[in-house]
């Protein structure tokens, strides 16, 4: 570890530091200088990198507020004009979101459906998800071990092999209703607890045993443990395992298609949205705005809770 | 507006019912007997989500595999769904695509990554920086679709460009380009828009296995002469081999699945079919569901060896614990 520095560095340390010691402050020094150098490119390619991944996603911001003429049509140009000649418009959004606007595109009850999907199934996936990785983290079975990993294994399976059967299974053997949203909620859920409990478990298991031998010993049940101290310390995995789920069913569109019916009674805004933008038509200036609707609600969430995010990617991510 | 209500209505009793159940569990798990409590504290709390498993998992898994073995009338034919796979033309080009994508998005995404994980290590503005690129995952498959048709957008020669990459193409004095009609190249431009979404899952996750090599190794490295190349191949990449394990398996599993990318942008015409979305046409849309189980099939055994990788990592894992 104690290598003698490259002479050469370490003369030019001291001449910038004369007065301390050269054998404690070469290295330091030395680091500081080489991490300036190399950085200074390595920011620059960072930085080039940040704008290519921007630029799509900023042409289609630019692009929902300009007018249809500029969009499609003979006197349209590229996103970018609209800085040059400076020409935005609310009315893209008005026309989508209201059905007095437009008939094809009335994306409001769709958005109300995404919402209706969404909560429910983030909050069955995380209480079942969260009993079953408890159970499996503290509870004492045969079996156990394997039971898990078999669990995780259930990871694999495409969710293409599980759709005829379920939809056989829902329409046929249960009777569900087509066209509503108990379906979806229960595929839905049924998809996110294999990943859900995986996630979890890695966080409740590493829970101090003391914490629950105390409250045992103070008898409390089960039920109570798992009420009162697993769920309260366990808030940080249950954020971050809520935005996964919240982001994974927001942005789902194959379980929506095959379950969903295509109503606008049920259908999420993912659906309509792969309708209107695989129908090219004379309405297609809509569809920019229609998709900048569909991402905001994703994006907020993304964007205010990310640090929950990020720390449960590494949770999840790093052990597995 | 009154729809709201409506549907607000049934999402109240959907909770109802759900906090009933959950209830009726625990009330159950604290009046049971002693003698048999942790037995019933097991079942009860592992209950609900093991049914809900086997019915929506394993259930289906094991009829979609029976059902790769029938026709479009429900008859067993033995291999024939597999036989059309592997002849037919159009589904071979099916599991070309598939094959190119699985190797290039989990590549390319890992290595961009890495080296802006590498780049942004403590740079100014990290944060933000890491935003940009992360963004992309918050947003559907299908919002991306919309939005990179916007840069591919092709208009004919001789007419202002309305794509940003035409546009800069017709600046260079070069024909403007079909990006999603050429095949076989228009497949290409669809894995873009993957590795685009899946790069800043790469990032984060190699970005805090970097923060986490130590510091006395690159250091030591360092004064060793290693230049930055070397400290990175021969220090930094070691250090990390497990986060680059878990990111390309996760992206591989990911990119096998892939369906709405290629669905919304061209709905998989034009050469540009993979499995997933192959599996959805033709079970749902042609009428064949045998062979859309058949290729469900393949994908499965496609996933199979990463899994089966993955688990006995896990059981060692617990094994040490």
């Amino acid at each position: 570890m104690t290598a003698t520095p490259a002479p050469k560095e370490a003369s030019k340390a001291t001449r910038q530091r004369p007065g301390s010691d050269p054998t404690e402050d070469a290295q330091p020094i030395m680091r500081r200088v080489k991490t300036k150098l190399t950085s200074k490119w390595a920011t620059a390619a960072a930085i080039i990198i940040a704008v290519v991944w921007s630029v799509p996603t900023f042409g289609l911001f630019v692009t929902s507020f300009r007018p249809a003429a500029k969009q499609v049509g003979p006197r349209s140009n590229g996103w970018w004009n609209a800085f040059v000649d400076w020409d935005f418009t609310f009315k893209n959004y008005a026309d989508v979101l209201t059905p007095a606007g437009s008939q094809s595109a009335n994306l409001s009850q769709y958005f109300v459906n995404s919402i209706a999907i969404v909560i429910p199934v983030t909050i069955f996936v995380l209480v079942l998800a969260s009993m079953a990785a408890y159970v499996f983290a503290w509870g004492k079975f045969k079996g156990r071990d394997a039971l898990f990993i078999f669990v995780f294994a259930l990871q694999i399976i495409p969710l293409q092999m599980a759709l005829i059967p379920l939809l056989q299974f829902f329409t046929q053997t249960l009777q569900l209703p087509a066209g509503s949203y108990a379906q979806l909620w229960i595929a839905h859920t049924m998809f996110g607890l294999p990943l859900g409990i995986f996630l979890l478990h890695n966080f409740i298991s590493e829970i101090p045993g003391e914490v629950i031998e105390a409250a045992r010993v103070d008898g409390a049940g089960h039920s109570t443990i798992f009420w009162r101290i697993i769920l309260p310390l366990s808030v940080p995995a249950l954020a971050s395992l809520a935005i996964f789920q919240f982001l994974w069913v927001w942005n789902d569109l194959l379980v929506a298609l095959v379950f969903s019916g295509g109503t606008a009674d049920v259908a999420p805004i993912t659906q309509r949205l792969a309708e209107i933008s695989g129908t090219r038509g004379a309405r297609d200036y809509l569809n920019p705005a229609a998709a900048f609707v569909s991402i905001i609600v994703p994006l907020l969430v993304f964007f205010g809770l990310q640090r929950y995010f990020v720390r449960g990617l590494l949770s999840g991510g790093l052990k597995g | 507006m009154e729809f709201i209500g409506e549907k607000l209505l049934q999402v109240v009793i959907a909770l109802a019912i759900f906090a009933a159940v959950i209830g009726l569990i625990m009330l159950l798990v604290d009046r049971a007997p002693k003698s048999v409590k942790d037995k019933v504290t097991v079942a009860g709390f592992l209950a609900p989500a093991a049914i809900l498993m086997l019915v929506g998992l394993v259930y289906p898994a094991i009829r979609t595999s029976m059902l790769a073995f029938t026709d479009a009338s429900g008859n067993g034919n033995g291999f024939d769904n597999f036989v059309w796979m592997f002849t037919q033309p159009e589904a071979l080009t099916t599991l070309r695509n598939t094959v190119i994508w699985t190797v290039l998005v989990p590549l390319l995404s890992t290595s961009f990554g890495l080296a802006y994980a590498v780049f942004i290590d403590k740079a100014r503005g990290e944060r933000v920086l890491k935003s940009l690129v992360f963004m992309p995952m918050a947003i559907s498959f299908v919002g991306a679709g919309i939005i990179w048709k916007l840069v591919y957008d092709y208009r004919g020669p001789n007419i202002e460009q309305t794509g940003v990459i035409n546009f800069f193409r017709d600046a260079l004095g070069m024909d403007p380009k079909q990006f999603l009609l050429d095949a076989p190249e228009n497949t290409i431009f669809l894995i873009i828009v993957m590795v685009w979404i899946q790069t800043g899952f790469a990032m984060v996750i190699l970005s805090a296995a970097i923060k986490g090599v130590p510091v006395e190794l690159i250091e030591a490295a360092r004064l060793d002469g290693a230049n930055a190349w070397q400290q990175f191949r021969n220090v930094t990449v070691p250090g990390i081999r497990g986060a680059l394990v878990v990111v390309l398996t996760t992206i591989t599993i990911a990119t096998l699945k892939v369906f709405d990318i290629v669905r919304t942008m061209t709905a998989g015409n034009y050469d540009t079919s993979v499995v997933a979305n192959e599996m959805y046409t033709q079970a749902f849309r042609a009428g064949e569901p045998g062979r859309g189980a058949a290729l469900a099939l393949i994908l499965f055994l496609m996933v199979l060896p990463i899994v089966v990788y993955n688990a006995r990592v896990l059981r060692k894992q617990r094994e040490i614990h």
